[in-house]
């Protein structure tokens, strides 16, 4: 970490420190002072057809993303290797799955970015923050796309050794900006324009993945609830209204 | 028994003059904010006709409400849980904009602001989604009275069966009115269909709310409800259905609905029911016993054994007298005129309807036949099968006996009062064949048609433990905030937290979201 220059760590090591604590604190606030506006928005109302493909397309194209990136980023390389998963296929198989669900996400993205350009309603209604999380989002897709192409399937960077490590070791606090510094231009835009992402995901319609409903799995189908807070019992989760 | 209180209506159809007062009303008080344009908590449809949404009423196709599986249990007619979030990403039965209407304005500024000229200037509609023109070609009441149903008979799904029996010529056809609000379901799939739970039964009145706040857009909710009576308000993205004016009724007052109907033929009251004994009479395997059971869900008031249980449920003094005088609790119980819409999607509907005689009595009538004789009446409704089927399918799943009981009982009590009218002697004959007392039926007839105010609307107050909050409640209403058509940041259904809040997500990008930044007081002004 010596050698290490200003710009190198400003970058790589306080800027996402920034951008997680506005994260945290962003939902945080959203969630005490807008809790009306956390919402999906949905538009299907307006238009059904192509959102039926795209985005269910995009929507399990991302999720499996995201699980690719916890296996990727999270499970350190000696780990799979004390398995016995020999290098060869950890990577065949990282490419192909990565690659489906990549295919699935972007095209659904492509979907879903024409429908809302090319139906008057939808478009009518995405608002400027809208667009800025479709740009930034894209961006943050179309370099980790690349990057997976250009730098892991075609080139030779392993990025278990390189960005792996350096978002482990962000999560305990010792970051090393060469691991960043050092890596391929794709994986350094990819990483940037995620954290960009980051950065303004808690004040657009992106919280609507912190609503993930879970809980209908295992609550009755019928809520009931009083207006008289004497004669309701208090319940886990559900925030005591004052009024 | 665990006995639950439950606000319900019944309508008495045979007087609705389908003036859409009702609709207008409850669209000036709760939807006339941008988002809610095509929303309306209150519509009615002229029958035989599409309903709103346009053939709402097809489940094999919307695939709302519940119906019973292999094992006999109920299970959400779209499907469980599990598949529900499956289908979270895009929602496979919601319902179109189409499927209601654009909505549109007119652009009035071409009127106020166009110069002298020769041809008069127009005001052409335009979409209030895009702001562009639209040639508007359908809308919430499009087929009123029968207009455009001879184009569409084919869509009334309640004329399936029967579809080559009615003639749709003027002259030959049937046609009343049905006004719909929310059913405020005993057991709603909309809230069953809710991924966040954010749909709930009030547990003192049975009136079934959206909390904004709890409400994620998943709009699951719209495609569950059979009756299609939760709407997407597609401004904020959060689900907005009929609230039963419980600000008002809270304060003892009438629905909007109920207040302003000219044809005061709506009937507000509470019952009294068993909430254990929902889930059995939401699962008798025949469609056509569903109305039996639901009826044997409502209690007795005056029963020592369910006035024990009320009180142990902590059912309020009041409330059980008000239950006691409930016009419902008659209406259903007692005279058993009153039907609910559709049982057969087993959602245990509370908004109940005395079918209309009238699509009789005008054809006995104009066949030159005496409309007030009970003999002819009864005649008319065994061979007027027409409507009699179509109102069957309607308000018993098919079960023609049940309507045919219904008009029988509303065809004597003309007959027997037209005697007393004329000052001729009553004859108890008339009432005895349809099981029923002269004085019964006296009682009947002054209910339904001379009844006043306070005996239409039994509605007792929201007790005094909780007045403080009420008075909150009604603050938050969201009528004082409609003027300048801003979003409503306050919740309906669920008061809103004193402190500040913002909305972000409606926020047009020009200028500072209300609420983001602390505001000024009057008091000491900006700079001071
Ligand atoms: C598992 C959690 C998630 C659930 C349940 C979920 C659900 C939804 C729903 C219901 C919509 C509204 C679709 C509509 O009717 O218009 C939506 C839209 C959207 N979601 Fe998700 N989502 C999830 C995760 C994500 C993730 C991880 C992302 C991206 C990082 C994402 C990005 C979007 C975008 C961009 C839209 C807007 C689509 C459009 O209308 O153009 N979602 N999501
Ligand atoms: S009628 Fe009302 S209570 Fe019943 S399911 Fe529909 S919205 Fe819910
Ligand atoms: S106000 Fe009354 S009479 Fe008029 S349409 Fe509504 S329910 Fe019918």
């Amino acid at each position: 970490m010596n050698n290490a220059t200003t710009l190198e760590i400003l970058v790589w090591v306080v800027l996402p420190y920034v951008v997680l604590t506005i994260f945290v604190l962003g939902h945080l606030w959203r969630f005490r002072y807008d809790r009306f506006g956390w919402t999906t928005r949905s538009s299907q109302i307006y238009e059904s057809k192509l959102l039926s493909i795209g985005s269910p397309l995009f929507h399990y194209g991302i999720i499996g993303i995201f699980f690719g990136h916890v296996v990727g980023l999270g499970i350190p390389k000696s780990w799979t290797e004390a398995i016995g998963l020999r290098e060869e296929w950890y990577h065949l198989m990282a490419v192909t799955i990565g690659l489906a669900a990549a295919a699935a996400c972007v095209g659904g993205l492509l979907i879903l970015i024409y429908r809302r350009r090319t139906n008057s309603r939808v478009f009518g209604a995405t608002t400027p923050g809208d667009k800025l999380m479709y740009l930034v989002l894209a961006a943050t897709i179309g370099f980790g796309v690349l990057a997976t192409i250009a730098h892991s399937a075609l080139g030779h960077y392993d990025y278990r050794e390189g960005v792996s490590v350096w978002f482990r070791d962000f999560w305990t606090f010792q970051p090393n900006p060469a691991l960043m510094s050092e890596a391929p231009i794709f994986f350094q835009l990819h990483i940037l324009s995620a954290l960009a992402l980051f950065a303004i995901w808690p004040f657009t319609r992106l919280v609507h993945v912190f609503a993930t409903p879970l809980g209908y799995l295992t609550r009755p189908y019928i809520v009931y609830r009083s207006k008289d807070e004497k004669t309701s019992a208090p319940r886990r989760g559900w925030e005591k209204i004052d009024y | 028994m665990r006995v639950m209180a439950q606000m319900s209506m019944v309508m008495n159809l045979d007087k609705c003059i389908g003036c859409h007062t009702c609709s207008v009303t409850c669209k000036q008080a709760w939807t006339n904010r941008s988002g809610t344009e095509y929303i309306w908590f209150n519509n009615v449809e002229t029958r035989p006709g599409q309903g709103y949404p346009r053939g709402y009423e097809d489940q094999e196709k919307w695939r709302g409400g519940w119906e019973l599986g292999a094992n006999g249990k109920l299970k959400l007619k779209a499907g469980g849980r599990v598949s529900k979030l499956l289908r979270l990403f895009s929602n496979p039965k919601l319902p179109s904009i189409e499927d209601y209407y654009e909505p549109w304005t007119y652009e009035y500024d071409r009127l106020l602001n166009s110069p002298a000229q020769e041809q008069i200037p127009t005001a052409p509609p335009k979409s209030l989604l895009t702001g562009e023109r639209v040639q508007i070609s359908w809308s919430g009441n499009w087929d009123d009275d029968l207009g455009g149903t001879y184009a569409h008979k084919d869509k009334d799904p309640m004329l399936k069966g029967i579809e080559d029996k009615v003639k749709f010529e003027f002259d030959q056809t049937f046609m009343f009115y049905l006004p719909r609000i929310c059913e405020h379901c005993l057991n709603p799939t909309c809230a069953a269909s809710c991924p966040s739970g954010a749909i709930y039964k009030r547990s003192e009145d049975g009136i079934v709310l959206v909390d904004q706040d709890g409400c994620r857009g998943w709009r699951m909710c719209v495609s569950g409800c059979p009756y299609k009576k939760i709407y997407f308000n597609h401004r904020t993205g959060k689900a907005e259905k009929c609230t039963f004016c419980y600000p008002r009724i809270e304060q003892g007052e009438p629905t909007v609905c109920s207040e302003t109907c000219v044809g005061r033929l709506r009937y507000l009251g509470l019952v009294l029911y068993d909430a254990d004994a929902v889930t059995a009479a939401a699962s008798v395997e025949d469609d056509t016993a569903l109305y039996e059971a639901q009826k044997d869900l409502i209690l007795d008031p005056f029963d020592p054994e369910v006035l024990d249980a009320a009180s142990r449920a902590g059912i309020p003094h009041d409330w059980i007298i008000a239950a006691q005088k409930s016009p419902i609790y008659k209406l259903i119980k007692e005279y058993e005129v009153a039907l609910p819409l559709h049982p057969e999607y087993r959602t245990m509907p509370m908004v109940w309807y005395i079918p209309p005689l009238s699509p009789v009595v005008d054809v006995v009538r104009d066949t030159g036949y005496d409309a007030e004789d009970a003999e002819t009446l009864f005649a008319a409704i065994d061979t007027l099968r027409i409507p009699v089927e179509y109102l069957a399918n309607l308000f018993t799943a098919g079960h023609v006996e049940t309507v045919e009981r219904v008009l029988y009982k509303m065809a004597a009590m003309r007959a027997y009062m037209r005697d007393i009218n004329l000052g001729n002697a009553p004859r108890e004959g008339i009432a005895n064949a349809v099981g029923m007392d002269g004085a019964s039926m006296e009682e009947m007839f002054r209910l339904l048609a001379i009844a006043k105010y306070d005996e239409r609307y039994v509605i007792p107050p929201g007790h005094r433990e909780s007045a403080h909050h009420l008075e909150g409640t009604v603050a938050e209403c969201p009528v004082g905030e409609v003027a300048n058509m801003s979003l409503p940041t306050e919740s309906m259904g669920m008061p809103r937290p004193a402190r500040g809040r913002t909305n972000l997500l409606n926020w047009d990008g020009h200028g500072r979201p209300d609420g983001l930044f602390p505001g000024r007081t009057a008091a000491s002004p900006g700079g001071a």
